[in-house]
């Protein structure tokens, strides 16, 4: 046999089975979203998204089979120049893009457009592969972080000037791979406080109390320790400096664009507007909290009608799923999703070569950001990002770009028989 | 410490998702405040319909409006009927027509409002609105019926019904939905467009129990629905009215017509039909009452029924046989009663008197020159292209296919082609001896009573017509009104010929027909008589008057009722007073033709 025969018994089922579970149940899901029983409209119908999605997943099935024939080398050797291709229809979509809403998202000719940001996911991910395989590479060395955060960087800014936020984050969830890959753990503790913080600081009314408990902490801290001058002026200066953090972040925020500051708002209290900001959080959670149990059966759903909310079958197609299915339907989904994601974590640690072992953390780190961020702000414990739910959501460019990273790693997983042992 | 890191990073997923499911279980299964807040803010999508366009008459006399009805609506999901014996009490329904309607409601949607009881009056409304706001679920839908306030003009008008499925199919831009009112026939389908107006749609937000909690997000999302356009009608309605006095208890055709401008006065399609009946509740139930009458009251007779013109179709032939140069005021024919049957006038006759006596046997002489040119020496061929020659000229009358007037479903009747002939006798096999019965408007021939008062219209303009319509204006502007009824169409014969033939139609009139006959109003005519091999003959009569400076032109049919003068005639010489005097001062002609029953 040859190698770059697709070795089918070698491809991991489980994945694959996952993957067109979620796909199928997400097309359901969308039909539900369009279906309105005054105009019966067939699910296959082509003038409705369900229609239209039935395309895209096709389309993503000739991907896949493109994926799975290509040799496995392919991916690795071309890594570096696809990561460029994209990097440069980055640079050049906010001059030829299209403009929606002031944003600068899709490129393309008459109909056919994509969203280069989605694709670049996939195109920065094998490029960190590419650059940290060397058994040298270790990212607990500062040389080598500036390395790995460059490749990360710069689509990232590139994607801010369109400007999509939510996109631009997503990139951030590498930061799950770099942790596998002994990016030191104080980064994380330093990160995660910095998060905790803020959003403490963003939740907390009056500041006051804030800065009182910093100052009764450190205080504790200085009165139980070692009483050197060295050790009373570090801990001073960073309660000092964590006051004035907290008191600049309400400055910060203030500065946001006006909807920015509403999303982030809107977080701590969806009914500070309702009608406004919080109407998509709001209707969000009225529309999977009423679902119950069980959920009010299929196309039954009665709160995620008209299409109010622009994003109804793109980024907030859970809120269908949970009124519809209630809680056992979320259920099934988030354990196909966990399945997965753990299923991927697995077959990443099984991997021979450093590259398939980066990139498959790659693709669980992108995955479990989007399956997190996206199921938490329709239940409102995060702020509304635009950001789908991997082939879940309505949309050819998310599909086919989620499709092409979980396959390329599917291949280069049905091939590891294949690949040297090159793993340190 | 590097090894933990892939299994702290599966704890986090699972950590994750654990959370996810945690939180879900709390919003979906343990708090049903979500349930509540659903119940209480679901979003009503509600369709406003517009007012449909007003009809008024040519005097601006209202002839069509709308009248509120009430439906009584039914969300099955939401809907609790409590004690049954008492909720049909309180709505005056048995618990039969209460459970098919539910049963009905509930297989079409859940949760979709569907009619319980249609068309509340508005005494049942006001009584029932008392106790609605102990039935969640129910609530009142208010709609329009169209309503004449004078009872007439049924086949102009036309009627509206629940769109059908197969229209619904061809709706491309899916403006209708179902349960939606059309325009099914008459004024009402052909100006559907302008009637409808545009429909808009509200988003309400609603509790429960269907209370109005307000437009959701301030009307952000609704549109408003526009009114229909106001049409101004052609017709008199005090005419039209008239005709329907006349005609009733007989079968036939009154089409009258201003020949300036192609407007259709009156169009009165007898035996006619309360246009109040096919509306609202009763529809259903008259419409199959009327469509299994014998006598046929839908059938649309001036525009639908087909008959031989007879010796109507007399002037046309000598218009054609002038415009050819075949005849001349000065040609003469022997009233030779072997070649086809006539009856006693002087012998022989000009154009002139073969036209006031309606003279048979001069236009089978008259058709034959016509006819045969003898521009192939094969009679047999010769025939066949004067035969189309001549068809050509006679299309120019408005005969031979529709007017493509406002109303749908016109018929265009007949004048036959020698392909007709090839196809009976064989092509060759048929000359004018075959075909002579044309040359008096009988045969192959067949045209409508729209037709037939278009030809007088013709013959009053000296050459020219307007396609007759039943629209003078839309929301008042007559310049809205379909371009094509304001083209003018040449007949293709010199108004010089017309002179002679407007002088021979007046003394046809005292000659044929005497009763018709008005004092210092003078009307030009022509009788007709189509055989009807069942029974009584047709009569037939078409006019315009006064002679100089036309005001009407009009066209009579009353089925079995025999020679035109005894009931055409004068119905034609009534409606022709009626519409120049305003009034009518000969009661006893009026009385004659009331008497005259010829109903099958």
């Amino acid at each position: 046999m040859k190698e770059s025969e697709v070795q089918i018994n070698r491809v991991d089922w489980i994945a694959v089975s996952i993957y067109f579970a979620l796909v199928i149940i997400g097309w359901f899901n969308i039909y539900a979203v369009v279906y309105d029983s005054q105009v019966e409209k067939s699910i296959f119908d082509l003038s409705i998204s369900s229609g239209k999605q039935l395309m895209w997943i096709g389309t993503a099935v000739g991907l896949i089979t493109l994926i799975m024939v290509a040799d496995y080398r392919f991916f690795e050797n071309l890594s570096l120049v696809i990561y460029f291709i994209f990097l440069g229809i980055l640079i050049v979509t906010p001059i030829f893009g299209k403009e929606v809403n002031g944003q600068i998202l899709s490129i393309g000719i008459g109909e056919f457009r994509i969203q280069p940001g989605e694709f670049a996911k996939f195109a920065t991910a094998l490029a960190l592969a590419k650059v940290m395989e060397r058994p040298t590479f270790d990212l607990s060395k500062r040389n080598y972080q500036f390395i790995a955060f460059g490749v990360l960087l710069v689509p990232i800014a590139l994607i801010l000037l369109q400007p999509d936020t939510g996109t631009a984050m997503v990139y951030f969830s590498l930061l799950i791979m770099f942790y596998r890959e002994g990016l030191p753990q104080w980064y994380y503790v330093l990160g995660i406080g910095a998060v905790s913080i803020t959003l403490l600081a963003l939740g907390v009314d009056n500041n006051l109390y804030l800065a009182a408990i910093i100052i009764l902490v450190i205080g504790g801290l200085i009165y139980m320790g070692k009483k050197s001058w060295q050790r009373i002026l570090a801990f001073s200066l960073i309660g000092i400096g964590l006051i004035a953090y907290i008191y600049s972040i309400d400055f910060v925020v203030s500065k946001l664009p006006p909807h920015q500051q509403n999303r982030i708002m809107v977080l701590f209290n969806p009914d500070i507007d309702p009608l406004g900001v919080g109407w998509n959080v709001t209707q969000s959670k009225i529309a999977i909290g009423s679902g119950g149990l069980i959920g009010k059966g299929y196309l039954e759903g009665t709160q995620t009608k008209f299409d109010f909310v622009p994003e109804q079958d793109t980024d907030f197609i859970f809120c269908t799923l949970g009124e519809e299915f209630g809680w056992l339907g979320s259920f099934v989904v988030i354990s196909l999703f966990a399945g997965l994601l753990y299923r991927l974590v697995i077959m990443a640690e099984r991997q021979k070569t450093r590259f398939s072992r980066i990139y498959g953390y790659g693709v669980v780190s992108i995955l479990l950001f989007h399956f997190m961020v996206n199921i938490a702000m329709t239940i409102g414990l995060f702020p509304v990002v635009g950001i789908p739910l991997p082939f879940f959501s309505y949309g050819g460019s998310s599909l086919w770009s989620f499709t092409v990273l979980l396959f390329i790693f599917i291949k280069l997983d049905s091939s590891r028989a294949s690949q040297l042992g090159r793993i340190s | 410490m590097k090894d933990q890191r892939p299994a702290i990073i599966l704890l986090f997923i699972f950590l994750v998702s654990g959370v996810l499911l945690v939180k879900l279980f709390a919003i979906q299964v343990l708090d049903d405040s979500f349930l509540k807040r659903a119940e209480s803010n679901a979003i009503q999508r509600i369709v406003d319909h517009p007012y449909r366009g007003l009809v008024y008459d040519r005097t601006g006399k209202l002839m069509v409006f709308n009248n509120p009805i009430f439906d009584l609506m039914v969300v099955p999901r939401e809907f609790n009927v409590g004690d049954t014996t008492r909720f049909c009490e309180l709505f005056r329904i048995s618990k039969e027509e209460l459970i098919e309607g539910y049963n009905a409601a509930k297989s079409y949607s859940k949760v979709k409002p569907s009619p319980l009881i249609k068309q509340l009056s508005t005494k049942d409304f006001a009584r029932i609105q008392d106790f609605l706001v102990d039935y969640p679920g129910l609530f009142i839908l208010t709609r329009s019926v169209r309503s004449y306030p004078t009872p007439t003009s049924a086949h102009a008008l036309g009627y509206i019904g629940e769109i059908s499925a197969g229209q619904l199919e061809k709706d491309t831009i899916s403006y209708y939905s179902q349960g939606d009112y059309i325009g099914l026939s008459g004024l009402e389908k052909y100006y559907e467009d302008v009637l409808r107006g545009q429909k808009g749609v509200k988003y309400k937000m609603v509790n429960v129990r269907g209370v109005d909690k307000g437009p959701f997000k301030e009307g952000e999302y609704d549109t408003i629905s526009v009114a229909g356009q106001n049409l101004t009608s052609t017709i008199d309605l005090d005419l039209q009215r008239y005709g329907e006095f006349l005609m009733n208890g007989k079968t036939g055709s009154v089409v009258a017509i201003e020949p300036k401008t192609g407007e259709i006065l009156a169009m009165i399609s007898a035996p006619f039909y309360d246009p109040n009946q096919l509306t609202g509740a009763e529809f259903g139930k008259t419409y199959k009452k009327l469509n299994g009458d014998n006598s046929k009251p839908l059938f649309n007779r001036p525009i639908m029924a087909t008959y031989p013109p007879g010796s109507i179709f007399k002037i046309v032939q000598s218009l054609i046989g002038l415009q050819e140069g075949v005849l001349t005021p000065n040609s003469t024919f022997a009233c030779n009663r072997s070649l086809v049957n006539c009856h006693n006038h002087p012998n022989p006759v000009n154009l002139f008197g073969a036209i006031r006596n309606s003279c048979n046997p001069y236009y089978h002489q008259a058709f034959r020159q016509i006819i045969n040119r003898e521009v192939s020496s094969n009679t047999f061929k010769d025939t066949e292209i004067g035969l189309n020659a001549w068809r050509e000229k006679v299309l120019k009358f408005g005969l031979g296919g529709p007017l493509g007037m406002d109303m749908s479903g016109e018929k265009g009747g007949d004048i036959p082609s020698s392909k007709l002939y090839d196809r009976i006798y064989g092509a060759g096999h048929w000359k004018y001896s075959t075909i002579y019965s044309l040359s008096i408007g009988q045969g192959e021939m067949q045209v409508t009573p729209l037709q037939m008062a278009n030809l007088a219209a013709i013959f009053a303009n000296k050459g020219y017509f307007y396609t007759p319509h039943l629209v003078k204006a839309i929301n008042g502007n007559p310049k809205k009104i379909p371009s094509k009824f304001q083209e003018k169409h040449s007949v293709g014969v010199d108004e010089r010929h017309f002179d002679l033939i407007q002088d021979a139609m007046v003394e046809a009139v005292s000659g044929t027909a005497g009763r018709a006959v008005m004092k210092d109003l003078v009307i030009a005519g022509k009788t007709g008589t189509a055989q009807n091999p069942h029974g009584e003959d047709h009569s037939v009569f078409i006019a315009f008057a006064p002679k100089e400076n036309p005001r009407i032109a009009i066209a009579v049919y009353v089925e079995n009722a025999g020679w035109g003068g005894r009931a055409a005639a004068i119905t034609a010489s009534l409606m022709i007073e009626k519409y120049i005097r305003r009034t009518i001062s000969r009661p006893e002609l009026q009385d004659y033709v009331i008497a005259g029953n010829f109903m099958n």
